[in-house]
């Protein structure tokens, strides 16, 4: 059974991976014999059905793991990041037959690739549950959050392109939007590295430890990726070869304490190095800027549209989030530790998240922040929910880090 | 008060962009050849009349969504600021003064110092979320109010320009003899699309999903229900408890705040397999599987003092004991406490065992007799023994290092001897001149549960407001309000429509409903700009 499941979520992630090259040539094709029109409808169905394979595969996994654990899974990173990707690609699909816009595609399905990658990083097997996560709100609350999650990732994809088609349908390729938007790829392309460096580290099971004293107490901290920083006064235990690195070049700056907070700066570093060769990279093969290439891709676009597809993917997670991460997390906050609300960081990121897109709709019907605005707050509510995932579960203690 | 009159004849209030009778954009609005801004049908509102009384400079204030959204942006970063270190009431330790800047630092001590620390309880976060609800407040009141006034008293026919300057909107040439038929068949084909149509003259109004636009108003309800909730239980006395208490296994104490004793009659911990790999947290490490205290909980009787008992039952993690409005909940486990110890008194010269004696840590008996006529007095005892300079004392009242000072008399000794244990810690040297050896024999260890005792009573309350903002939500963002308007004037059929979302839909659903009506028309974006 064991197998059975690791074997569904590795075709998943395949055929999410096909379906993003099939969505890929079905925008940038050149199709000389059978048209465009046709060529685009043609590969944007396979696509769909590939993703839709996929999404039925990662459905399975889902339920063998129930079976072989017994709770819904979504107790710690790599599950929840996995029902995350799930997530989307199923607000995807729902969006897409809705607006049957092919282009989405080519943007939400690269995104699930790198989120169940993501998830890979982190510790997979199956672990029982401690006492307070034993209760069916965990596959209540956790999924629903989730589920909304997907619908705004959406949303932000659809943003993403909309300032994509907005920078080249007017040529404002010198503008701030253009230099933003060419962060905003760059950070994305930091996640990819982060995810590359995991994998091949992890693969080539690299390994460095180093002992130093926290409060007093001596700790002993392990790397998965070669250490350019050490923890403060810290001594070598041990450390695989790397090429050119036989010492940690420089050391943790003294405030950041903690525990791990050596090993998890060391892995921001690598993540941003990495993203950064890869941008430089791909400005080097490509010879223009990301966002110029990616342009074709969406060109022709109407950006009303856009907004709209990406309004409305908001306006579908929106309430999903509030019910999972506000309304049923105080249900179950209040049964399993007493108080509804306790400013746990998780809690209180989740309330950020919610006061964010607050913000961006109260901007949006009542300021008539529409457009450019609107697909801006939408790209930066998915920098708060990824900052909720990622920084808050590994930087900041607190009662949700279960990874 | 100044009336801004339209040319049908209308006198509409100042601040209207719209005339409230025929639709007409009023002043600046006429200028533009943009789509209509149709909020709250272009009607004035309170806010936009009234300047005169501090009142309605307060009103106005608040009824700002500008203001709003400031209130909501400073509330999130303090929220994000709040998380970069623990609050205070997650700390380990007492003093945050202290703990903050050597944890952290500088850095450390600037957050305390600047209060944020503790920022979740301070008057600068209250006064905020009573502003957002003083806000969500007079901000629903000054829209709903004009917003039903408008929805409830709409004109079927409405002025060509309101028509054409919709987002949505279509203009097509129809012959006389045809116009009649066009109208009933556009208004069949509406109706099957679930709209509810109203003809006047040459003139129609098809809307459906009006209960979406009541969406925000409700969910706000919701929101000012949940504050005033929050609000309830910081001010009523008695609505809000928040209290803990450690009780051992087969001890009965009285619950903090409250008039029940509780008694805890077994705690346990369960482990998951510990052979099983995949059962540890990581290597080697167990990981807990159950937390449990069970309970009896009593109440004394005030006539007689004596306990009678109220409930008993298991206390679990996610499962709380209730007890009237106090809810129980096990909040920590101690394994293994010591509750009491025994020692051996032996004779060091014959090597005579002058038997042992039990002492409760918790309160421990003052004297001991032993075998022949030995008896041992304990002249000081220190639960948690600290040396504070060359004083000794104890550091708390729970023994987690108890030291004695003990007496010993009996008929072989002149004088009483005294003898120091310290838990621990090897003493042979101090007392190498005593006769007699106090050693320990026995440890008696209980497990502790932590209890968490909670009221409040102001949870229906909260979550009535939650479940309201849901349905206000759902309401809002699942329904979509849309209204189409259709006229005939001079061999011109006007089309123009309206949605508060959603407007591919809307676009789709006219094509769809031009389409069944015979006069098949275009709706797209592209074919209004070329219009």
């Amino acid at each position: 059974m064991e197998k059975a499941m690791e074997y569904a979520l590795f075709a998943a992630f395949f055929f999410y991976l096909f379906s993003t090259i099939a969505y890929v040539v079905a925008v940038t094709g050149k199709a000389s014999r059978v048209g465009k029109e046709v060529h685009i409808k043609r590969w944007g169905k396979r696509g769909l059905i590939l993703a839709m394979i996929g999404g039925a595969l990662h459905i399975l996994f889902t339920v063998i793991r129930i079976g072989i654990s017994g709770h819904f899974p979504t107790s710690n990173m790599f599950e929840f990041t996995a029902f995350l990707c799930l997530s989307i690609v199923i607000a995807f699909i729902i969006i897409y037959f809705i607006y049957r816009i092919t282009v989405l595609g080519a943007f939400v399905m690269p995104l699930a690739v790198i989120m169940l990658a993501y998830a890979a990083v982190f510790p997979t097997e199956v672990k029982p549950l401690i006492p307070a996560l034993q209760s069916y709100w965990l596959g209540v609350h956790v999924t629903t959050v989730a589920i909304g999650e997907g619908a705004l990732a959406v949303g932000f994809v659809a943003g993403l392109i909309y300032l994509l088609c907005w920078v080249g349908q007017g040529n404002r390729a010198h503008t701030r939007t253009a230099s933003l938007l060419e962060g905003v790829l760059a950070i994305l392309l930091m996640l990819v590295g982060f995810v590359l460096l995991s994998a091949s580290f992890g693969g080539l099971g690299y390994q460095a430890s180093f002992q130093h004293t926290v409060d007093g107490k001596p700790v002993v901290e392990d790397y998965s990726m070669p250490p350019v920083v050490s923890p403060i006064n810290s001594k070598v235990v041990a450390m695989d070869s790397f090429p050119g690195l036989d010492k940690a070049l420089f050391e943790a700056p003294s405030w950041l304490k903690g525990e791990k907070a050596a090993s998890k700066l060391n892995t921001v570093i690598w993540s941003v190095v990495s993203g950064l060769l890869l941008y430089g990279l791909l400005r080097l093969i490509l010879r223009r800027r990301l966002h110029v290439w990616l342009y074709p891709l969406v060109k022709n676009l109407d950006l009303e549209m856009v907004d709209e597809v990406s309004y409305r993917a908001i306006a579908i997670g929106y309430p999903i989030f509030t019910l999972g991460g506000l309304v049923f997390a105080m249900i179950w906050a209040h049964e399993a530790w007493g108080r509804f609300w306790g400013w746990d960081p998780k809690e209180t990121w989740a309330l950020i998240t919610w006061l964010f897109y607050s913000v961006y709709l109260h901007l949006r019907l009542s300021r008539g922040w529409h457009g450019l605005q609107s697909s801006w707050m939408a790209v930066g509510g998915f920098v708060v929910i990824m900052l909720n995932l990622i920084a808050v579960n590994l930087v900041l203690a607190g009662l949700h880090s279960y990874a | 008060m100044e009336n801004t009159k339209c040319e049908c004849g209308h006198s509409n209030p100042v601040g209207t962009t719209l005339c409230e009778y025929c639709g007409k954009p009023l002043e600046e609005e006429s200028a533009s050849g943009q789509p209509l801004e149709m909020r709250y049908d272009g009607k004035a509102r309170r806010s936009q009349t009234k300047n005169a009384t501090w009142v309605d400079h307060v009103w106005n204030f608040f009824s700002s969504v500008k203001v709003a959204i400031w209130l909501i942006l400073i509330t999130l970063i303090i929220s994000a600021l709040g998380t970069i270190f623990p609050q205070e009431r997650v700390i380990p330790s007492g003093n945050p003064d202290v703990y903050y800047k050597q944890k952290y630092g500088t850095l450390g001590d600037l957050y305390y110092n600047l209060g944020l620390s503790d920022v979740f309880n301070s008057p600068v976060f209250m006064i905020l979320l009573g502003m957002i609800g003083i806000s969500l407040v007079v901000c629903s009141l000054d829209r709903v109010i004009p917003l039903y006034k408008a929805l409830n008293n709409q004109k079927i026919e409405k002025n060509p320009a309101f028509l054409t300057r919709q987002r949505v909107s279509r203009t097509e040439s129809v012959s006389e003899a045809d116009r009649g038929e066009v109208l009933k068949a556009l208004s069949q084909a509406l109706q099957k699309k679930r709209y509810h149509v109203r003809t006047e003259g040459e003139s129609l109004l098809a809307e459906k999903g009006r209960i979406s636009r009541w969406g925000p108003y409700i969910n706000h309800i919701g929101l000012i229900i949940f504050l005033g909730g929050i609000l309830l239980r910081i001010l009523v006395p008695g609505w809000y408890l928040d209290e803990s208490v450690f009780v051992r296994e087969g001890e009965t104490k009285k619950l903090p705040e409250v008039n029940y004793y509780l008694k805890n009659e077994k705690a346990t911990m369960e482990l998951y397999d510990q052979t099983d790999s995949r059962e540890q947290a990581s290597k080697g490490q167990p990981l807990v599987k159950k937390y449990e205290t069970k309970a009896i909980v009593y109440q004394k009787d005030p006539n007689t003092g004596k306990l009678k008992e109220v409930k008993r039952g298991p206390i679990v993690v996610n499962h709380p004991l209730k007890v009237g409005d106090i809810l129980l909940y096990q909040a920590d486990f101690e394994a293994n406490q010591t509750q009491a110890i025994q020692l051996q008194l032996t004779d060091k010269k014959t090597k005579e065992d002058l038997g042992k004696f039990r002492i409760n840590l918790y309160d421990p008996a003052k004297e001991y007799a032993l075998d022949k006529g030995i008896k041992v007095r304990i002249l000081n005892y220190f639960p948690d023994f600290v040396m504070e300079g060359n004083r000794p004392t104890t550091k708390s009242e729970n023994p987690n290092r108890p030291a004695f000072v003990f007496e010993v008399m009996g008929p072989k000794l002149k004088k009483s001897e005294k003898s120091w244990m310290i838990a621990g810690t090897n003493l042979d040297d101090i007392s190498k001149s005593n006769r007699y050896a106090i050693d320990l024999s026995r440890l008696e260890t209980v497990n502790t549960s932590g209890l968490m005792v909670r009221i409040d009573k102001s949870l229906p309350i909260i979550f009535t407001g939650l479940g309201i903002f849901m349905v206000g939500l759902s309401m809002g963002f699942f329904w979509y309000h849309r209204r189409v308007w259709i006229r005939i004037q001079d061999g011109t059929l006007y089309v123009g429509a309206h949605t508060n979302k959603n407007w591919f839909g809307l676009r789709r659903e006219l094509e769809q409903a031009t389409q069944a009506a015979g006069l098949p028309l275009s709706f797209s974006p592209e074919q209004r700009r070329e219009e």
